[in-house]
């Protein structure tokens, strides 16, 4: 053998897990529409075969918000063509996945500037206003 | 960390972001296995944890538990946790030896008597005081001394929770598990020839952040993440259900990813995760990789009749009770992953 290409495997397997998880985004979908709330998916709960999480994602789809965190490491954050849905990729510093999950809501609170962080920025603000 | 510190305190002196921090939480959620809507009530326990005392007794073992849990790349949300432990006593990682490293046993359990937590890994001889010693003491006479003022046992590996490989047929040692010597604490069990790593650090987490003993299944392991068997976890499944089999390890069956049942895969009698976490950072596990499960997390997994004889030929538990798990199983399909729910949604009553 020349390469790991020419070792002939061709797993084309699925779990089937994949069209009831759009069913239950769909579901998400309508009580976030009728109701306001929120469900979060974690990706790594479900059973899936080797590319059916990429299957999912190409279900999915991009949308119009695409953002990047740097906390303890990168985070996308990704709405996909059907708004309301979230797909976020949770990474650490060496860029592994630690966690994947899929959020219905209006805006992940990921993205929101949390409170903590609001004072320590204002204590930062005042303390080079005074030097 | 010092050992006054919370985590939180911890993390904002190490420049983490609240936002950071719930990104930690996220992935620990995931780690415990608890539904994503226990972020908020997991970032309140651990933005208040304190440091608890770890020490951690290797005996009969290969080291293979700890190269596991250390093998992952720092700084990891794992390797947060492991940081957010005092890790008293460990005499593969430690810097200290011999008296010195005795000594620091001795004072982690009088500073922290009735509340460090005791790992262990290996199993226990009993034949003979002598067939393993630490600094001249008997692994029995050091785990029986060590484990009386401790809060909770983990024990890590197949080795310490069912007496593992040193245990199997003949056991010229007379291994035994740590649960066979210490009757009178609670005692986690973390299987695995070695366990998982995120699952090591998922149990830490549990007691870092909720300070209690995870719900445990028949054997004593979490069952957040020994609760379901790895076929009815594997996505391979189908092919069983179907009938598809690899007959030999290079056949059609075998380079189509057909089930791997009657190549020995013990995926219908193992309980373990590693069908949903899987290995080396989420890559693998040994069945997507072509290679059976061999079962390696259930109790005497080396004596039961041979990795590669299928189990219906083997001692993997009676034909009825086979072919029940068989019936039970074959109504899952995605009802795996609504258990999996439900499983999470009970982790979360019974923890929070």
């Amino acid at each position: 053998m020349n390469s790991l290409e020419t070792i002939p495997v061709n797993a084309e397997v699925a779990t089937g897990n994949v069209e009831p998880l759009l069913h239950e985004i769909r579901h998400a979908l309508k009580r976030l529409a009728e109701g306001d709330e929120g469900t979060t998916i974690d990706l790594r709960g479900l059973p899936l075969a080797p590319g059916e999480e990429e299957r999912i994602e190409a279900a999915l789809g991009q949308g119009e918000v695409l953002a990047e965190l740097h906390a303890l490491g990168p985070t996308l954050v990704q709405e996909t063509s059907y708004p309301g849905v979230w797909l976020i990729t949770h990474r650490n510093s060496d860029n592994a996945v630690v966690a994947r999950m899929i959020e219905v809501t209006r805006m992940p609170e990921i993205l929101m500037s949390q409170r903590e962080d609001i004072l320590r920025g204002i204590n930062k603000l005042e303390s080079e206003l005074q030097e | 960390m010092r050992k006054d510190q919370t985590l939180g305190e911890y993390l904002q002196a190490q420049g983490v972001s609240r936002r950071g921090f719930l990104k930690f939480c996220s992935a620990t959620a995931s780690l415990m296995a608890l539904p994503p809507s226990a972020v908020a009530q997991v970032a309140e326990a651990l933005a208040s944890a304190r440091r608890p005392s770890v020490i951690w007794l290797s005996f009969q073992e290969c080291t293979g538990c700890t190269e596991s849990l250390t093998r992952s790349h720092a700084p990891t949300v794992e390797s947060l946790i492991f940081n957010a432990i005092s890790l008293d006593y460990h005499h593969t990682l430690q810097a200290a030896a011999g008296y010195g490293a005795e000594a620091a046993r001795k004072a982690a359990m009088e500073e922290n008597a009735g509340k460090y937590l005791l790992v262990v890994d290996g199993s226990i001889p009993r034949d003979h005081p002598y067939f393993s010693t630490i600094a001249g003491i008997s692994n029995l006479d050091m785990l029986t001394e060590t484990a009386a003022n401790a809060a909770a046992v983990i024990a890590v590996g197949t080795c310490a929770a069912f007496g593992g490989i040193p245990h199997a047929a003949p056991n010229p040692t007379g291994a035994v598990s740590v649960s066979d010597i210490i009757k009178d604490k609670p005692i986690i069990k973390v299987s695995g020839c070695p366990p998982i790593p995120v699952v090591i650090t998922g149990v830490l987490a549990q007691y870092l952040t909720f300070g209690a003993i995870p719900e445990l299944d028949e054997h004593g392991r979490p069952a957040a993440f020994f609760g379901q068997n790895i076929h009815d976890r594997c996505y391979r499944r189908p092919f069983y259900e179907r009938g598809k089999f690899a007959e030999t390890f290079d056949d059609e069956g075998a380079r189509k990813g057909w089930c791997l049942y009657k190549l020995g895969c013990k995926g219908p009698t193992t309980y373990n995760a590693c069908a949903t976490l899987k290995w080396n950072e989420g890559v693998s596990f040994p069945i997507q990789s072509g290679h059976g499960c061999i079962g390696c997390s259930e109790p005497d997994f080396w004596d039961k009749g041979g990795f590669y004889n299928p189990i219906s030929a083997g001692n993997w538990g009676s034909r009825e009770a086979l072919l029940g798990a068989a019936a039970a199983g074959a109504a899952l399909g995605i009802g795996s992953a609504i258990a999996a729910r439900r499983r999470q949604k009970k982790a979360q009553e019974t923890t929070i």
